[in-house]
């Protein structure tokens, strides 16, 4: 068995993944951590819609921000795309896509306040990376002999719009829904940083325990991202983007004076501002690195490995619950619901909760990291199954199962996971704002210390990890020789 | 008499010579069949002779390289994107301007699909796809035809139908062809490719079916 490069590869995974347990923070400090959790399932079970009418603005605010936000970025990075041949340009994607959208919140709320820019751009900008990327890819994978047939002296502006784009458009479009319902979750969690969508809601029903208006947001949001293909479609469209810019509130103005502070005082690094010279410089970089940096990446990279072993692992044991091998169509219907559930809770926000139940460790991040990455995975995984056709006389059970489908799934299994890698680490990253000792810890109390120098230079190194991990995932998956596609 | 002069046409995959050295000669006026057994290299001195010709050759590749998310009207219209302005070709992407859309009415009347006109080519049969291809090197108004099989997936009376019409609107047309009936009745010169080089090049006329099957 360990002949095989990707049982191997494993293997190494899930020893780093138990060495990193060992050095882990792991455990429940609160003093009645099941009669929490179980106070928390008695107010998903007891929701209460009417309690005020903030919780109806808040899902209106949710979706025009995520409406706005994804427009931007999608156009900007529709732009981005043409001119991704250029490395400039792909250094640039890649860079404001590795800043997580509440890190971008974060930077912006410190010049523009709370503004309905702040959020619009929070979205926007890592969102327009993403696409550019993603775009780009999808125009590299159609089909060139159109191109290549088109009568020499064809303007090169025709030549896109009749043998690229027609070719591209369904991908185009289904990447863009897709994007639209992640929006719908960076922008409900934007709400933990101060904005007035759903997590502003929940954090402020959950801190006066009032759990069953959680549990109504909760239900609301669901169902709102359930039923997206429902209420977004084509025709609607354009009505919904034109309106959506008019319904994300007011906030507060922007002051100019404090947009240009910000970016001629308060990110300069304090020995320059000070004019202590480059021997200051250097001595408060080693301080920021060996006090915050240091610390701040290695349990993001503890972190990180532990909750992508544990999405491996909740994957695989997830997929049999919607696959057509197994059970019948009872377990199926409920098993999907399971997985929708798990995919479409931000993982912020399962953390949130684990964190109010459980307290402050790194367990709470680590189960929900695990959930809703490993919804996602099993429920790729298992929709891949059921385009597999057994022999009649296959086993069945657990045998059918380790035999027949795992090693069939094993390699895009994989592929999704490695692909999900980067997307793990700028979400452990992120966590840390919650209070565990991840780079958003670092990135977070400097901001609230009003050290935006700091704050910056954590986003950066907070960047440049994700970056480094994302090569190495695309290194190790095409040094296994394993396959993904976008939707992941 | 004027014509079109190829030499030193060569092309290998992965090192190993494919088609070539070779040189060839066409006269205007002159329809010429590719003939040989697959394999051969036919598809492959198409493509060097396109690549040589360009903006003079309007080419039918085998794989047809329609856009199968456009209808059949906008797969043939562009066979004349280098004439209209970009704003024109957009606009025709919305919107078919009346002069375009009855040409190309016209034009595939002639090869007997005016129906789909609207259509998506996706949703066209194997035959039909190839009548768009043709329409669209048609459209184009190129002196040179290129055709790479244009009619493997027509049955017979339009498989006859395509070649009268081909040789009809082409002053000028190199058509690979595995058909050696075809071949010789609608082409006035035959060239029988061999491991990649011109085993026989005769007028058609000089011809008749069991000189060209030794190449099988």
């Amino acid at each position: 068995m360990f002949s095989y490069p990707t049982v191997r590869a494993s293997f190494i995974f899930l020893a780093i993944a138990l060495g990193g347990l060992l050095v882990a923070d792991i455990a429940i400090t609160t003093a009645n951590p099941w009669q929490d959790l179980g106070r928390f399932f008695l107010g998903v079970a007891t929701p209460n819609f009417f309690s005020t009418e903030g919780l109806m603005t808040a899902l209106l605010r949710t979706v025009a921000f995520a409406f706005v936000g994804v427009t931007i970025g999608s156009l900007a990075g529709f732009l981005l795309a043409l001119g991704y041949r250029f490395l400039p340009v792909r250094i640039f994607c890649a860079f404001i896509r590795s800043i997580h959208e509440l890190f971008w919140a974060l930077i912006f709320l410190q010049f523009f306040g709370f503004h309905p820019l702040t959020g619009v751009l929070a979205i926007a900008i890592p969102y327009s990376g993403i696409f550019a990327k993603v775009y780009s890819e999808i125009f590299e994978e159609s089909d060139p002999e159109p191109g290549r047939l088109l009568p020499p002296g064809t303007g090169s502006v025709s030549a896109f719009l009749y043998a690229r784009i027609p070719d591209c458009w369904e991908q185009i479009r289904t990447y863009t829904s897709y994007r639209l319902e992640c929006g719908l979750r960076s922008s409900a969690i934007l709400g933990f940083v101060g904005l007035p969508t759903l997590g502003f809601y929940l954090e402020s029903s959950f801190s006066q325990g009032m759990y069953s208006d959680a549990g109504a947001m909760l239900i609301l949001f669901y169902i709102l991202i359930a039923t997206l293909p429902l209420w977004v479609r084509p025709k609607l469209l354009p009505f919904y983007i034109l309106a959506a810019p008019f319904f994300l509130g007011d906030g507060f103005p922007i002051v100019w004076g404090n947009v240009e502070r910000f970016f001629t005082e308060d990110i300069i690094p304090a020995p320059l501002r000070d004019g202590e010279g480059l021997a200051g410089l250097s001595a408060w970089f080693g301080d920021v690195m060996v006090t915050e940096a240091l610390p701040g990446i290695w349990n993001t990279i503890v972190l990180t490995q532990i909750a992508l072993v544990a999405t491996g692992i909740i994957s695989l044991l997830a997929f049999p619950l919607i696959s057509n091998h197994f059970g019948g169509p009872v377990r199926r219907t409920s098993g999907h619901v399971l997985l929708v559930i798990a995919r479409s809770t931000p993982e912020y926000i399962l953390a949130y909760i684990l964190l109010q139940l459980w307290g402050p460790s790194m367990l709470p991040a680590v189960v929900a990291l695990a959930l809703h990455n490993g919804g996602i995975i099993g429920h790729l995984i298992g929709r891949q199954t059921n385009t597999i056709q057994l022999r009649p006389d296959s086993p069945t059970g657990f045998t059918r199962y380790s035999w027949e489908l795992v090693p069939r799934v094993y390699r895009s299994f994989l592929a999704f996971l490695f692909y999900r890698w980067e997307i793990i680490m700028r979400e452990t990253a992120i966590l840390g704002i919650l209070g565990i000792y991840t780079l958003g810890f670092y990135v977070d109390s400097a901001i609230q210390n009003i050290r935006f120098d700091r704050a910056m230079v954590l986003i950066l190194i907070t960047a440049l990890l994700n970056i480094g991990v994302d090569a190495l995932g695309r290194y190790i998956r095409r040094k296994l020789a394993l396959q993904t596609m976008q939707t992941c | 008499m004027p014509g079109f002069d190829f030499h030193g046409l060569t092309a290998s995959f992965n090192g190993e010579r494919v088609i070539g050295p070779l040189s060839l000669h066409v006269n205007e006026g002159e329809h010429v069949a590719l003939v040989g057994k697959s394999g051969a290299g036919k598809s492959t001195l198409i493509r060097l002779l396109y690549d040589r010709l360009e903006s003079e050759a309007s080419l039918i590749p085998q794989g047809l390289g329609l856009v199968n998310a456009l209808p059949v009207f906008h797969n043939v219209f562009m066979g004349q994107l280098d004439r209209h302005p970009g704003w024109y070709n957009a606009l025709t992407l919305i919107r078919p301007f009346r002069r375009d859309r009855d040409t190309v009415k016209a034009l595939l009347k002639e090869l007997e699909i005016p129906e789909k006109q609207w259509i998506p080519t996706a949703a066209l049969s194997g035959g039909q796809r190839q009548r768009v291809a043709i329409a669209r090197a048609i459209y184009r108004q190129a002196p040179v035809l290129l055709a790479d099989e244009p009619i493997s997936a027509l049955d017979g009376p339009m498989a006859h139908l395509v070649m009268k019409t081909l040789t009809n609107r082409f002053s000028t047309s190199i058509i690979a062809l595995h058909d050696v009936d075809m071949a010789l009745r609608y082409c006035n010169r035959i060239i029988g490719i061999q491991d990649g080089q011109v085993a026989l090049d005769e007028a058609a006329s000089s011809l008749v079916a069991s000189d060209i099957m030794s190449l099988y």
